[in-house]
């Protein structure tokens, strides 16, 4: 299985690829379609996945690590 | 579908030119008489006309006609956003970002979400079918003319658009639902002799970027401005059709959107405009133009819708 999570710029994680979302019991959760955008912001009404309120929340994130790996 | 009412002069030529009469081209009486007059002639590219020859797409005449036609639309585009300006292509995605932001259309989505009646809401979605039962189709026309990266990122958005290949998840057919909770006539092209020249710009301007190659910048520019201006007004049409006692049935189309143009605003911006004009510098600036004019235009529509309804008229015309 391999897939790609993406942050994009003051946005959401998007996922590619070949992946499964799934609760913290095992449950799947149905994605609706082949690449999905994970919210990153918090402030999705239809949570996990983005809604575009990011925008309305002038949400900022980059695209890579803010600090450094830890090792 | 039918071939419409003429509206004028260059509709009546159109009309009696795929009827196979030969015909003197007049200058258009309208901008009713034009908008339609082009809708007729882009058809042909897609579906077609009952009872005209296919062989039409491709005739001298007809296209002569589009060209004149084409031109005056052209200069209407000018006359409203400006010409295209040169960009920096490494801009494009803040730039793209930077005109959605500062975009302040007509509020038509906070009226549908707080305000519409039923009927209003209907008079909406006989407006937006005209589109919407060909919705993607105009972009599609974009995949040949890229490349690596961008026809990547086109074919992402376009794959979701036609519902991953599975039909019932269409976008198209999806607003088959919407439509069918409102009782209205669901063949393709039902409505084009109700809506008013404001809804064939919104269609016409699809046509006239995504039929021409040397305009793949602006085709790909107005993909990007609907994709980036979706998901939040849809979220309010799907709240404004539940206040309405809309059923989930009614609402998939707009529930959708909102999570699938969520994520494809992101492709739209990034993957495909970036990396487009990165590879197409010199289109960079067409990619914004065709942005602003995408913006532009739904504005005219939305405005046009309000103002009807402010004056307690139905924004549809009399058929």
């Amino acid at each position: 299985m391999t897939s790609t999570i993406t942050p994009y710029e003051d946005g959401p994680l998007i996922i590619r690829g070949d992946f499964e979302l799934r609760g913290p019991d095992g449950e799947l959760i149905e994605p609706g379609r082949a690449t999905v955008a994970l919210c990153r912001c918090g402030r999705s009404a239809v949570k996990p996945f983005c809604d575009g309120t990011h925008k309305v929340a002038k949400f900022k994130a980059g695209t890579g690590r803010d600090t450094p790996a830890p090792r | 579908m039918k071939l419409p009412a003429p509206r004028g002069a260059v509709s009546a030529a159109a009309i009696d030119l795929l009827s196979g009469r030969d015909v003197a081209v007049p200058a258009p009486d309208s901008d009713e008489d034009l908008q339609l007059a082009l809708f007729i002639c882009y058809e042909m590219a897609y579906r077609g006309w009952d009872g005209v020859d296919d062989a039409y797409e491709w005739d001298p005449g007809l296209l002569r006609l589009r060209a004149g036609l084409e031109t005056r639309f052209e200069a209407g585009l000018h006359e409203l956003v400006g010409p295209p300006a040169p960009v920096e292509p490494a801009d494009v995605p803040r730039l793209l970002l930077e005109t959605v932001e500062a975009d302040d259309g007509p509020a038509l989505s906070k009226y549908l979400r707080g305000r519409a009646t039923h009927g209003q809401f209907r008079e909406f979605v006989a407006h937006r079918s005209v589109y919407h039962l060909r919705e993607a189709d105009p972009h599609t026309w974009a995949i040949p003319r890229l490349s690596g990266r961008p026809k990547a990122a086109l074919i992402e958005i376009q794959l979701d658009e036609y519902g991953g290949g599975v039909t019932d998840r269409m976008h198209q057919e999806l607003f088959k639902k919407t439509m069918r909770w409102f009782g209205l006539d669901l063949s393709y092209g039902a409505y084009v002799d109700s809506v008013g020249a404001a809804t064939l710009r919104v269609n016409n301007i699809m046509s006239f970027f995504g039929l021409h190659r040397r305009r793949r910048g602006a085709i790909l520019g107005h993909l990007a401005a609907y994709e980036m201006t979706s998901s939040l007004p849809n979220r309010a049409y799907a709240s404004g059709l539940r206040r309405l006692g809309g059923d989930a049935d009614a609402t998939a189309f707009y529930d959708e959107h909102v999570e699938a143009d969520s994520v494809h605003e992101q492709i739209a911006a990034h993957d495909l405009c970036g990396s487009f004009a990165a590879a197409e510098p010199e289109l960079a600036g067409d990619v914004l133009w065709g942005a602003r004019c995408a913006l532009a235009v739904d504005n005219l529509w939305a405005g046009a819708v309000l103002a009807a309804w402010a004056d307690g008229r139905s924004s549809l015309r009399d058929c």
